[in-house]
């Protein structure tokens, strides 16, 4: 495969261009990719092993740990599997509320993936934006689960916090101001010459490729594929709720763009759905310790696409088998094909488009003072930062009253 | 009668051996086992046949004697048919299913590295997901293997 001609780069698995480990080894013709190799595995903490020497309540905290994103779509994959072999019937308020924090996780990671996005196009602006509006869920999941990641809302056998009637006006509230927000982020996709020019045509995936590659989640839907496990596998809340499946036909990273940037909308509607429709009751059953014998398949769509969780129970209270697939996982070979025959300066913005996650999570709490570590609360650190950039001459409170 | 009893019958109609061999275990969830040596067979008819051309993933046990792969595939991303099939753990060999599902590399690698299952046919490539350094001929989740197994007590 060597000739004089092709030129190999390998990028990672430490890398300052890389924010997780993983590793990349392109073969390039001048600026062209010739193909990509990519080797995975620097994540890899044995925690399907791990499992088997847990009990499933123990497991369902640690499977909510395998991704600080998508923390709630593993820990609900799991518990439905262990529900499903355990015959328990969950409260349908507990189903709502699981369903609840499951979209609202979705609009933070499609918030933060379009920052991210933005970012890798050189539109910084974007980023910032993105990201303050994405405080909003994060406040909302704080108060009602009271973690930004990691929630720790689900138990087998419902959930662990109810919501209240004062939860449900501020969620409604925060509705309002997000879909104010994602409209303008929509309207900036479809008529920001730089965001359509950079997008359009870069990673492109056609519609037979995303089948043949089984392709999942945004990824799959901006070629086409109207693949969704809430439709077509409804789990929790989802059969009660009217929404639509967002597909496109644009084949590339604009594309994916655009299914991220409508089903935010898709969200909104549905968490509207779910708080006003939220029925009465009990938020839990009792689930006796012990798993009856037997196998489950469950199936969710997290933000990244479908998430599988297989797990064999043997009567006793740890599970025999837990097996996990992640979203990015099936989206693998679809990168590869994304990048083959496409400009290395590309690559970026094409592996990004995936919203790869290979298990992050960042987040400042505490910054450290004269009398040690201090929690700072995200008001006193904004003040900070304001103050500071006053400090070297750049003042925001004229740019703050037009935004408030 | 349901898409699920649908399944059922075609695949009783065609394999007699499937006879009291395939499960409904709930809706959209049927199961089915297979010995290796009718495995082929009944993969391709499952593909080709029936339109089966959605692989979600593979999973592989360990149940003492026999290593077990389930192949969880769907014929329109609704209905999933976990395949089931074993091979005797003191020579665990099955052949890669990468040319009908490309996307089964790094399934296949994944049970390779941690169940220790041949895969014939899978081309040269990177190991997924333990490190190059890991000592050959300890496969993780085998039910035998504890971490202690290794120089440096991985856990």
């Amino acid at each position: 495969m060597h000739n004089s001609d092709e030129f190999r780069i390998p990028i990672g698995p430490q890398h300052p261009a890389l924010k997780e480990p993983e590793s990349f080894s392109i073969a390039l013709k001048g600026e062209k990719i010739l193909g990509v190799d990519i080797r995975l595995g620097y994540n890899h903490r044995g925690i399907e092993k791990a499992c088997e020497e847990r009990t499933y309540i123990q497991d369902m905290y640690l499977l909510e740990r395998i991704c600080g994103i998508c923390s709630h779509s593993h820990s609900t994959c799991f518990v439905q599997a262990v529900e499903e072999l355990a015959s328990v019937q969950v409260p349908k308020r507990a189903l709502y509320i699981r369903t609840l924090i499951a979209e609202f996780e979705r609009i933070h990671s499609h918030f933060l993936w379009l920052g991210v996005a933005g970012h890798e196009i050189g539109f910084d602006t974007l980023l910032m934006y993105t990201w303050r509006d994405r405080e909003i869920i994060m406040d909302i999941l704080a108060t009602l689960t009271g973690n930004r990641v990691n929630y720790g809302i689900n138990t087998i056998g419902g959930v662990r916090r109810d919501i209240t009637d004062d939860h449900k006006r501020q969620i409604l509230e925060a509705m309002e101001k997000l879909e104010e927000r994602i409209n303008y982020y929509i309207q900036i996709a479809t008529q920001e010459t730089t965001i359509i020019k950079r997008l359009s045509g870069v990673g492109m995936l056609t519609y037979e490729e995303a089948l043949k590659l089984d392709a999942v989640g945004p990824t799959a839907r901006a070629s086409g594929v109207a693949r969704d496990v809430r439709k077509d596998d409804p789990y929790a809340a989802y059969g009660e709720i009217v929404f639509n499946v967002i597909t496109d036909s644009h084949c590339d990273v604009y594309g994916r763009t655009v299914v991220r940037l409508k089903e935010l909308l898709e969200s909104l509607s549905i968490i509207r759905q779910l708080v006003n429709n939220i029925p009465e009751g009990p938020i839990s059953v009792r689930v006796p310790r012990k798993i009856p014998a037997g196998e489950a398949l469950s199936r969710y769509e997290a933000p990244r696409g479908e998430d599988v969780h297989y797990v064999r129970s043997n009567g006793t209270e740890k599970p025999d088998r837990v097996k996990v697939r992640a979203p990015t996982l099936a989206n693998i070979q679809a990168v590869k094909q994304m990048l083959k025959d496409r400009q290395l300066a590309d690559m970026p913005i094409v592996v990004a488009a995936i919203d790869p996650c290979f298990s992050c999570t960042d987040r400042m709490v505490a910054m450290k003072s004269e009398k040690g570590a201090s929690v700072i609360k995200w008001q006193e650190l904004r003040n900070y930062s304001i103050e500071w950039y006053k400090k070297h001459g750049v003042d925001f409170t004229e740019l703050n009253k037009k935004l408030a | 009668m349901s898409q699920e009893e649908n399944i059922l019958s075609e695949l009783t109609g065609r394999f007699n051996f499937l006879e009291g061999k395939i499960n409904i275990l709930r809706q959209r969830r049927v199961s089915l086992e297979v010995g290796y040596d009718k495995f082929p067979e009944v993969f391709d008819y499952l593909v080709n046949k029936m339109g089966f051309n959605f692989l979600h993933t593979i999973t592989g046990l360990d149940e003492g004697e026999r290593i077990f792969l389930i192949y969880h595939l769907s014929p329109d991303g609704r209905i999933v048919l976990n395949l089931k099939t074993s091979v005797l753990k003191a020579n665990p060999i099955v052949k890669s299913v990468m040319p009908i599902f490309l996307n089964a590399e790094i399934y296949e690698r994944e049970i390779a590295d941690l169940l220790g299952v041949k895969m014939e046919g899978l081309p040269i490539g990177h190991r997924y997901p333990l490190t190059d350094d890991w000592p050959v001929n300890e496969f993780p989740l085998r039910k035998d293997w504890k971490p202690h197994n290794t120089e440096e007590g991985v856990s």
